[in-house]
């Protein structure tokens, strides 16, 4: 019989060799799968896994597609850490977003460099207040954030629509469901001409390394780690857990807010219903990918991110359905968290009744 | 505007076909989580289950057949999730977010070729005359037996809880885990079954969105019902019969909001300058589930009696 | 080691491949919003592809990206395919206008088509089709068959395009039975077969006995099926959902004007225009009518829809008075696209609000 015992070591080899071994197992099942499909198993993996990194164009599109899910799940991980579960990070990226755009389109035509720190401050905010209310709920009720994060998706979602159809629609724009687009103060600028390469993406990259200085130097970074583990130890020695809480919660509402408004004052400039298109759940896959460590984060969200940028050039290159695409993005989540195992659990036969 | 359009019979007949497929996920996965497992996969087996009941059902011209098989797509996809979490102790969240992930790609990839074609329908259990007493009739007797089956399972499940030594063994196990382990039980195959319970469910009100409330196969169809499941459970405070009064609310607002448009009353308070869009309508049942999370959890000693205490947490049998 | 060498091999093969094409096709690429699958909107748009296919052959290679969402996402889509050597992509949904105006600019030398759109340049052309020209006709059939007076609207959203439809249907309808009412529902979605299917059981239950609707999915014409009324199909034939129900479908029929872009762009004829197609194009189509319809209003309709697409009747010809009782169009004065484009009010007698 197999027994699974927890590694009192972490070995940084396995810890290294277990993503990569994952994406060959995804490579090869997903390989099957695309040859059921009658489609040519190599080119296929080739299209999604590796073209995109020998294009230059693709390249700058991975750092594009992979900033809001590394920023929204840089802020996850803390909580995550800390046993605080804030599942709601679509809710608060679109609350970010809407305030930011809200910002924007009050100062339409305004120009400015003000502008644009105003409207960040403003998607951090919303994102923030936004979060703000399960830590509340979860503080002073005791009611499962899970669960009022949850519900606040929807609400962020349904109130976005109703603010688009209502009033930040375009006045010029004949009705549809969507704001003016941002006159240029309003923009992120960009650092690469031709491409869509924005100032959003090196604050994300500074919030990573923030993230790993603070998580492993900073005493926050201890006292986080110490609720998960063990809330009872950190109680006694002098966590004030409500505090945390709070923190945490408010801290993943204010990333998850503004990598909300940079995806309207970036490569969208403009509020649409469409601003909610699942960053926010997939950024919990990439914390828990990444071993809720920044570094692993960084790593998880470009790996989701070619997945995405791959498979929509599978579909029009190959003729690759997009749900034989989802369906290879979730195999290789579940083989990637399968695989996970291996660095924190050693596998040992044991005899029956040994236990 | 004319609100006597608006039939309450009809209202309430509408919103217990609406509910139909809540009620099945979200009884489902008040088993799942009962246990203390949180499966966020919900829609994921939702839409499986709604292919793979329309699928068969087409190909074997059986409606029951395809109930069948979407309770089995549901169950098949939730082992996924149940071997992941339970034996390669994968952090649950992330699976099920996964497994939703897998679910609608592997739909559509079943689904093709079963775009635009009809599905037999079902015939609607006419109970003789009880169905035709006047009002009373419609209102309780004018269903199809899915529906029926629906209720009866949420009695069952109250039943099976409250009452045998089996349900207060699960109930034990999601409560704390370490604890039940010690006594003996195994964790791992306790939860195992209710997740597959919860997977079946979950299949069966896919299967009934397909064949009976919409009825047709098409992509994406669930459109977020799964979702609402996991509200449901909240708001229900894991009772089972509050899982009923949830998903009728749920149902019921949708129903609502379209005869309140239909009828003009919306139109009306637009017309005097109130903001009554549609969208601030649906947003009331997700309120109301905070709302009554607030309440529940506030009152500690229920909310302890209620809440499985291991919701979510990995079990890894080493003690 | 071995499997860095078959994927190597891989490579290269795929190098060879398009080395192989020395006479290149013209490559067409098309971008939808929904699946293929959706037996709507986005179905017909493929069907259009599929037409161009059969018409070219080997001539032509066609691509498609599907559920693509409107946003960030369709940029970085129509780039990766205007980069990968296409001659003409079709952008099929009104959300990516912003990304394909941006793209274009970068990619002067190809071709771009925007559907339902309203801005253009030198490399965008746009393309709608006058569906209220078909409205009218199934207005027609509507106010000549219903016995409750009421017609059931399932609406998306209330942009212009839906207000024109449900304007253009009712002063059709109005036309042959003065009495006539509509009962407008809003989705806020253009695609959500669970929701659009309690609309139309709302409706129903409100006391409507005809369903139109301007939504992508085939649930209203199952449910008008079950329900024992008549309704229209909408962007394609919906048959086989409602064989008793259907009484006609405005089709979306992309296929003639997709061939001619593609047609062309082959010529290097290619310009930047701006078609709104009718009936006479082709573009609005009907399915076969069905025999339940009264044969003299079967004559009626069809008499309309020939005289629509011969230029001799215009669906908004006045008088016609706004809802709130200003004229808006004198006798015998038709409406100019400019109006139409744009329209954001009901003609008088339609009930309600038009939410904002």
């Amino acid at each position: 019989m197999l027994r699974l015992e927890p590694r009192t070591e972490t070995k940084t080899l396995i810890q290294a060799l277990a993503p990569a071994a994952a994406v060959l197992i995804t490579m090869v099942v997903g390989g099957l799968l695309f040859a059921a499909l009658g489609k040519n198993p190599f080119e296929a993996i080739h299209t999604i896994f590796i073209a995109p990194l020998f294009d230059p164009y693709s390249r700058t599109e991975l750092l594009i597609k992979a900033s809001p899910l590394i920023l929204i799940a840089l802020g996850l991980s803390f909580g995550f850490r800390a046993g605080i579960w804030n599942i709601g990070a679509e809710g608060q990226y679109v609350m970010g977003g809407l305030a930011g755009s809200a910002v924007a389109l009050a100062f339409w035509n305004v120009e400015g460099a003000w502008l644009l720190p105003l409207m960040a401050v403003a998607g951090i905010a919303g994102g923030a207040a936004w979060a703000m209310i399960p830590a509340f709920l979860k503080i002073r009720f005791n009611a499962n954030e899970i669960l009022v994060s949850l519900m606040l998706v929807y609400v962020a979602t349904l109130f976005l629509s109703a603010m688009v159809s209502g009033p930040l629609r375009d006045p010029d724009g004949f009705n549809f469901p969507q704001s003016r687009l941002f006159h240029d103060s309003a923009r992120l600028p960009i650092l690469m001409e031709g491409t869509r390469v924005h100032v959003g993406i090196i604050v994300t990259m500074v919030a990573v390394l923030a993230a790993q200085i603070f998580l492993t130097r900073h005493l926050f970074g201890f006292n986080v780690r110490l609720l998960g583990q063990a809330p009872r130890a950190a109680a006694f020695s002098g966590v004030n857990a409500k505090r945390l809480t709070v923190i945490c919660l408010g801290l993943s509402g204010a990333m998850a807010g503004l990598a909300g408004l940079f995806e309207v004052a970036g490569p969208i400039g403009q509020l649409q219903p469409s601003l909610p298109v699942g960053y926010g759940f997939t950024a919990i896959i990439v914390a828990f990918l990444g071993r809720l460590s920044p570094v692993g984060i960084l790593f998880a969200g470009m790996v989701m991110a070619l997945t995405y940028i791959g498979g929509e050039t599978a579909q029009f290159a190959l003729g690759i359905p997009s749900a034989a695409i989802s369906v290879f993005q979730g195999l290789l989540l579940f083989i990637l968290l399968a695989v996970d195992l291996l660095t924190r659990y050693r596998v040992r036969f044991v005899r029956r009744g040994e236990v | 505007m004319d609100l006597s359009v608006v039939d309450p019979v009809a209202l309430f007949v509408g919103l217990v076909a609406a509910a139909t497929p809540l009620l099945f996920a979200a009884i489902g996965e008040l088993v799942v989580e009962k246990s203390g497992v949180l499966n966020l996969g919900v829609e994921g087996m939702m839409i499986v289950g709604a292919i793979c009941g329309f699928a068969t059902a087409v190909k074997t011209g059986s409606p029951a057949l395809g109930f069948v098989a979407g309770a089995a797509g549901g169950c098949v996809l939730s082992l996924i999730f149940g071997v992941m979490t339970q034996y390669l102790l994968s952090n649950q969240v992330a699976t099920g977010l996964a497994l939703t992930l897998f679910g609608l790609g592997i739909s559509a990839l079943i689904g093709q070729p079963f775009t635009g074609v009809k599905s037999p329908t079902m015939a609607r259990l006419e109970i003789p005359v009880l169905s035709e007493i006047p009002l009373l009739g419609r209102l309780f007797f004018s269903y199809d037996i899915v529906i029926y089956l629906g209720i009866a399972l949420v009695a069952a499940v109250w039943w099976f809880l409250k009452f045998t030594r089996r349900g207060l063994v699960l109930r034990a196990v999601g409560e704390n885990h370490d604890a039940a382990h010690s006594l003996g039980y195994s964790v791992v195959a306790i939860r195992l079954a209710a997740i597959a319970f919860g997977g079946a469910c979950a299949g069966l009100g896919g299967a009934y969105l397909s064949l009976a409330r919409v009825p047709q196969w098409t992509e994406g169809m669930t459109a977020g019902a799964g979702w609402i499941a996991l509200a449901i459970v909240v708001f229900s405070a894991w009772r089972p019969w509050r899982v009923l009064l949830g998903a009728w609310l749920f149902g019921g607002v949708t129903i609502l909001q379209l005869n309140l448009q239909a009828s003009g009353f919306l139109s009306w308070l637009q017309s005097l300058g109130i903001p009554a869009q549609a969208q601030y309508l649906s947003m009331t049942p997700y309120l109301i589930t905070i709302a009554v999370l607030v309440v529940i959890s506030a009152d500690g000693s229920k909310a302890r009696s209620n809440a499985p205490a291991s919701l979510g947490r990995t079990f890894t049998g080493s003690g | 080691m071995r499997l860095v060498n078959t994927f190597a091999a891989a490579a290269l093969a795929t190098g060879l491949a398009s080395a192989a094409f020395a006479q290149d096709p013209t490559k067409v690429g098309f971008i939808y919003v929904g699946p293929v699958g959706d037996f709507g909107w986005t179905y017909e748009h493929d069907q259009g592809r599929l037409a161009v296919i059969e018409e070219f052959g080997d001539a032509v290679e066609t691509t498609f990206v599907e559920s693509v969402p409107e946003g960030a996402d369709a940029e970085r889509v129509l780039r990766q395919m205007a980069q990968s050597g296409h001659d003409l992509i079709f952008t099929t949904s009104f959300g990516y206008m912003n990304q394909t105006m941006n793209v274009a600019k970068q990619f002067p030398d190809v071709k771009f088509e925007h559907a339902t759109g309203y801005q253009r340049a030198d490399n965008v052309s746009t393309y709608s089709a006058r569906f209220y020209e078909g409205r009218h006709v199934i207005g027609l059939i509507a106010g000549g068959m219903t016995e409750s007076n009421i017609v059931g609207y399932i609406g998306s959203f209330p942009i212009p395009e839906v207000i024109r439809g449900i304007n253009s249907a009712y002063l059709a309808a109005k036309s042959v039975n003065p009495d006539v009412q509509f009962k407008v529902v809003w989705s806020n979605t253009w695609f959500d077969p669970a929701l659009e299917a309690d609309a139309a059981k709302t409706l129903i239950e409100q006391g409507a006995d005809v369903l139109m609707q301007h939504t992508d999915s085939t649930a209203p014409m199952t449910i008008a099926e079950e329900e024992g009324i008549i309704a229209f199909g909408q962007a394609s034939d919906q048959s086989s959902f409602g064989p008793n129900a259907q009484m006609t479908a405005i089709m979306d029929d992309w296929a003639p004007y997709y061939v001619s872009r593609v047609q062309a762009v082959m010529d290097g004829t290619w310009e930047s225009t701006d078609t709104w197609g009718g009936i006479d194009s082709g573009m609005v189509a009907f399915a076969d009518f069905s025999d339940k319809i009264p044969a003299d209003l079967a004559e009626q309709a069809k008499a309309a829809a020939d005289a629509i697409a011969a230029g001799e009747l215009h669906p908004f010809t006045g008088p016609i008075n706004k809802q709130d009782g200003s004229p808006w169009l004198a006798e015998g004065e038709t409406a100019d696209d400019g109006t139409l484009l744009g329209m954001n009010f009901y003609v008088e007698g339609i009930e309600g609000v038009i939410p904002n």
